[in-house]
């Protein structure tokens, strides 16, 4: 009943007590999440704006620029990100039917190949680095046009704040982890995991977009 | 303390201008003033009316009793359709002489005449390409020619022609103001930006440096000077004659508006003082040592981010291409002199 | 009203919401209040909190406008005036007025308004509370750090190279955009989902419509602001910069960037404020609100036209005329919804019976000085005109006029109306009303010169200038102590009420919206049982249905 007084037998232990049901708690819980991803979206436009004014005015730098970035490195992470958003995926469907083992395997994995992500990242940044190829200021590669900086700049910004959203989600997933390790999610209430689903969604179509744009280029 | 009588305040409104608006200075005056001055009706009679109906609706519809009984309107679609329409088509009209007068304002004349401004912190210079003439509008070089010279230091054009601005920064954003023209344009590095006017008026009009610059901001201060065609082309004669005359390291100095942040008498200022450092060894910011040498001197004139000695910011705007190479070596000696 | 009370217990005897529970002691205090995730109790703490920067801000206001008494620099240095302004702009736009009505009001009121018992994330209250303490920190540590100069609005090339702690002051106005965000968030989530039964959105108080579409506002567009502050970070310690013309960056694409963010962040400041006045005068005038609909509307067209309009700060800035020319068109349709919403308050006082009390004098004086900086708007949004007084005292004049009097006189209404509720006690209500007419009168005296000066070419920012503004500046400071003294008053009589008020009545104003159903000051769960709602929010008992039927 909507209006359940508080000390209701049949209200689950789990909704708190200004929330008239466990609907609307979890109702709230998933609009408050989209909300959440929608000024996530708006956080990193910012960053594709930059790119899209940069680009609009030095169109060759942004072509040499693409090339010096390693678009197997950057497929292999393509590829791993989606397959961990499948294993995400597969982890809320074990809350769903209440397959503890399933939701702790499809856990790990997520943060096992979101970590294999960070690891080619790591490769990825260090040759740059090797080579010289710093952002802006402290740009010293030789084999470049004078306007290289700035790419590598949006290089550096967009990946780099993908990166720290991967690595945040990493801790996240490892908290979700432990919770399911004590037995949480099974209970009908997994709105938490579906919640960190998404974040991870969101993350993973971020980089489906950082991909083309950054090491595509044409 | 000036200014403080109400008879001072009258003349302070009748002096020069109008209420509102300062001296009507130029051609592209009207494109501004018929805009601000319809708007100021318009908002002003929208203003009279709805204060006057709000004060008639509070004293009227004021509580009378506890017994009082209000009505149940909660609107009227008609007003409220009526309230909106008229605004709108008022407001339509007030956009488009808005931007009537903005392209005017944009538009310079094919014939303009060119001269480029350039803002650094915190004085302008003007160039006139034409004539070879180059006028550095800082507070030690207006002194410099006011008492050296006996000449007036500014921007000086002719009367009844159109000149056309071309702006630029060395260093941050600055602003070129002229408000008895109406003109305004921010002065942006890295690019060039336009303004024009045709003087109507001969005289001095205020000259400011409108985006915040830092420190001195309110210091960077010129004039435009409008004169007759004649006193125009006499002034133009003799400036030709100063610009290409060589210039010793001190007027440089002062010129370039060095004072701004260098004291010659050892005085920490934006930056370090100058006396005496020829020879000696300096602490940069990353904690290296260097020996102030002719080298050092020149790249920390043209290119001075490249070291910056320490317990300073990277603030020094780069000279590059300011200073022709004689003049850097004269402006090398003239430090190196300075004990 | 209806409650449906089945169980028949009797709940009297609970405490208020300011009883920090059962037990006594410092432990028992400091977690009731300061690990609260009572909204009323986070709300109240946000009170505090903007207040106390208020004051902060407001003395870096008048040493400012005592410098500007005469022309010649005597009392600061210019990097001191720098440091002043920059304060004074940068604690009241990111700690004092963003914050203002939604943290300190809104906390409060929104639940109780809605029926419901919290917001929909008490625990992110809690949190955005504590971010915006984080945030506050990082600017104070730079005020103590010897103070930052770039101005509130940090435009590069300047902020990316000026010395001094202007890093934390980013990384502090970053941060407090995370507290509006959460806010945000959380208040669209409790609307949408926590309503009371019966309370369609049509028959929502018009304030809980103006917070609505003031978080839709906080929510999307700091995000915005937040990488914008970043990027400039990032500049300053790293370099990496797409601002810095000399590596092929665009200075001017940060203006961009930051008021994509700041066009919407003056309507996060105002549309609360448009949300207070409907409530105030249709209380106050015993009416129904003339106009819901379109004043419900306009809310929510307000904050999604002002995502659109950005560039009207930019029209000099070397941007292209097209765009001024589009940025301009755009800013016109803004005006409309709001001078719609004038003519509704006016409107709601027609057929009324209005009382003069402290609330509805500031309602008033909100109309006239509202009505001013709205309408000298118009005169920066056209484009020629703007040319002329753009970065002058006009454009300081317009936006303290919105800002200064819309926010914050609003504001000080909602505290008013309020005050009852919240504290339980009365103020003075003779002080009130002397406190808001000197404030009225100090307020005009303090930036009506600065229309005047501006017009005539007096630029912003300048801490000498030429002598021939002397007088009207002149004018503007005194009108400044004026203002000063009357918000002193306030505060005095405020905190003697806090403490040593008379106690309050339980709905001394005669209101009809939810939060006047509950105890005063309502106790911690705001309802023993979530009430039904079962008539319009200004259904006052005043209203005489027989004289809409045709005769008057």
């Amino acid at each position: 009943m909507a209006n359940a007084h508080a000390h209701d037998p049949n209200r689950p232990a789990w909704v708190a007590h200004f929330f008239q049901s466990g609907e609307q708690q979890i109702e709230s819980a998933k609009f408050g999440m989209w909300l959440f991803l929608a000024q996530e979206i708006l956080f990193f436009s910012g960053l594709f704006m930059a790119y899209v004014a940069f680009r609009w005015l030095y169109p060759e730098t942004w072509l040499a620029g693409a090339d010096q970035l390693d678009k197997v490195m950057g497929g292999i992470n393509t590829v791993v990100l989606i397959t961990s958003s499948f294993t995400m995926a597969l982890a809320v469907r074990a809350a769903q039917t209440k397959n503890p083992t399933a939701l702790k395997i499809n856990l790990l994995l997520t943060i096992l190949f979101a970590c294999g992500f960070m690891v080619v990242k790591y490769f990825e940044y260090t040759h740059k680095f090797h080579l010289g190829i710093f952002p802006a200021d402290h740009y010293a590669y030789a084999g470049s046009t004078g306007l290289m900086p700035v790419f590598f700049a949006i290089y550096y910004c967009l990946t780099g704040l993908h990166g720290i959203h991967v690595v945040i989600g990493i801790g996240v997933l490892a908290w979700l982890l432990i919770l399911a390790q004590k037995g949480r999610f099974m209970d009908g209430n997994y709105v938490l995991l579906e919640n960190v689903g998404l974040y991870w969604h969101l993350v993973d179509l971020v980089w489906i977009f950082l991909f083309p744009l950054l090491y595509l280029v044409k | 303390m000036a200014g403080l009588s109400f008879g001072s305040v009258l003349d302070a409104v009748a002096a020069e201008g109008s209420f509102w608006m300062p001296p009507d200075a130029s051609v592209t005056v009207d494109y501004v003033d018929p805009v601000f001055y319809y708007i100021l009706w318009l908002t002003t009679f929208f203003f009279v009316a709805i204060v006057a109906v709000g004060t008639y609706f509070a004293i009227r519809y004021r509580k009378r009793s506890d017994d009082d009984r209000t009505h149940p309107s909660a609107g009227n679609h008609t007003v409220e359709a009526v309230l909106a329409i008229i605004p709108s088509i008022l407001l339509a009209t007030v956009f488009w002489l808005g931007f009537q007068g903005y392209m005017n304002l944009s538009v310079a004349p094919g014939d303009a005449m060119e001269i480029r401004v350039t803002g650094q912190k915190w004085f302008w210079t003007f160039e006139y390409p034409d004539e070879g003439v180059k006028i550095i509008a800082s507070s030690d070089e207006t002194e410099r020619r006011k008492t050296e010279l006996q000449r007036e230091t500014g921007l000086v054009v002719p009367i009844g022609k159109p000149v056309k601005l071309i702006a630029n920064s060395r260093d941050v954003l600055h602003s070129v103001f002229i408000p008895a023209f109406r003109v305004k344009k921010d002065a942006v590095p890295n690019r060039y930006t336009t303004l024009w006017f045709e003087a109507t008026q001969e005289g001095e009009f205020h000259f400011f440096c409108t985006e915040y610059c830092g420190q001195d901001h309110s210091r960077m201060i010129t004039k435009v000077i409008v004169k007759s065609q004649e006193d125009y082309d006499a002034w133009m004669k003799e400036e030709r004659k100063i610009s290409s005359a060589p210039k010793d390291g001190k007027t440089l100095f002062a010129q370039g508006g060095c004072t701004a942040c260098h004291s010659m008498a050892g005085a920490k200022g934006v930056g370090p003082a100058l006396n005496g450092i020829f020879g000696k060894d300096e602490v940069m910011a990353d904690g290296s040592t260097v020996t102030v040498d002719d080298n050092y001197l020149r790249e920390s004139i043209v290119n001075p981010t490249a070291k910056v000695v320490q317990g300073f910011g990277p603030v020094m705007p780069p000279f590059a291409g300011q200073f022709e190479d004689a003049e850097l070596d004269a402006l090398i000696d003239y430090i190196k002199a300075q004990k | 009203m209806d409650h449906h009370d089945d169980h028949g217990h009797d709940h009297h005897d609970e405490p208020s919401y300011l009883v920090y529970g059962k037990e006594k002691g410092m432990a028992a205090f400091l977690k009731g209040w300061f690990v609260t995730v009572d909204h009323k109790r986070i709300g109240i703490l946000y009170l505090i909190s903007v207040l106390f920067f208020f004051l902060i801000a407001g003395m870096a206001a008048l040493i400012v406008r005592t410098e500007l008494m005469t022309a010649a620099p005597d009392m600061l240095t210019g990097d001191q005036y720098n440091i002043a302004f920059t304060l004074h702009g940068g604690i009241m736009v990111f700690l004092v007025i963003i914050p203002l009505t939604p943290a300190a009001l809104g906390n409060f009121v929104l639940p109780l308004m809605l029926g419901a018992k919290d917001v929909a994330f008490p625990k992110l209250n809690l949190a955005s509370l504590y971010v915006y303490w984080t945030g506050a920190a990082l600017l104070v540590y730079a005020v103590l750090g010897g103070g930052f100069d770039t101005g509130w609005t940090f435009y590069t090339p300047y902020s990316t190279q000026a010395v001094g702690p202007v890093t934390w002051a980013l990384l502090g106005a970053f941060t407090l955009g995370f507290s509006s965000i959460f806010t945000g968030l959380n208040f669209i989530v409790t609307i949408h989902k926590m309503r009371a039964p019966g309370m369609g959105f049509f028959r929502m108080p018009l304030m809980l419509w103006a917070l609505y579409a003031t978080a839709l506002t906080q929510l999307l567009a700091t995000p915005v602001l937040a990488i914008t502050l970043a990027l400039v970070v990032m500049e300053r310690i790293m370099g990496v910069g797409i601002f810095n013309p000399e590596l092929g960056g665009d200075p001017v694409l940060m203006q961009h960037f930051f008021w994509f963010y700041s066009h919407p962040a003056v309507y996060i400041m105002i549309l609360p404020a448009f949300g207070i006045i409907s409530e105030l005068v249709s209380v106050h005038s015993r009416k129904r609100i003339f106009g819901y609909g379109a004043i419900a509307l306009s809310s929510v067209s307000i904050a999604l036209i002002g995502f659109l309009v950005w560039g009207h700060h930019m029209f000099v800035s070397g941007q292209s005329e097209l765009s001024g020319v589009v940025f301009s068109f755009l800013t016109f349709f803004v005006a409309v919804p709001t001078a719609i919403k004038i003519f509704s308050w006016v409107g709601t006082m027609w057929g009324g019976s209005i009382r003069f009390n402290t609330p509805m004098l500031y309602t008033l004086s909100f109309l006239f000085l509202f009505l001013i900086g709205g309408l000298t708007g118009l005169f920066l949004s056209t484009m020629a005109s703007d040319v002329h007084l753009h970065d002058t005292y006009f454009v300081v004049a317009h936006f303290h006029y919105v800002m200064a009097s819309g926010a914050v006189i609003s504001f000080l209404g909602g505290l008013h109306h309020w005050w009852p509720k919240m504290f339980g006690t009365m103020y003075n209500e003779t002080l009130g009303k002397i406190g808001a007419l000197i404030i009225f009168i100090g307020f005009n005296l303090t930036f009506f010169p600065q229309f005047v000066m501006g017009s005539r070419g007096m630029p912003r920012r300048y801490h000498e200038y030429v002598p021939e503004f002397e007088s009207l500046h002149w004018m503007s400071t005194i009108g400044s102590y004026v203002l000063a003294a009357g918000l002193f008053l306030v505060m005095f009589y405020l905190l003697y009420a806090l403490f040593k008020g008379p106690k309050a009545a339980d709905n001394p104003w005669g209101a009809v919206t939810l939060e006047w159903e509950t105890a005063t000051p309502p106790i911690e769960h705001n309802f023993h049982h979530t009430p039904v709602c079962v008539r319009g929010p200004y259904d006052f008992p005043e209203i005489d249905e027989s004289l809409g039927k045709g005769h008057h």
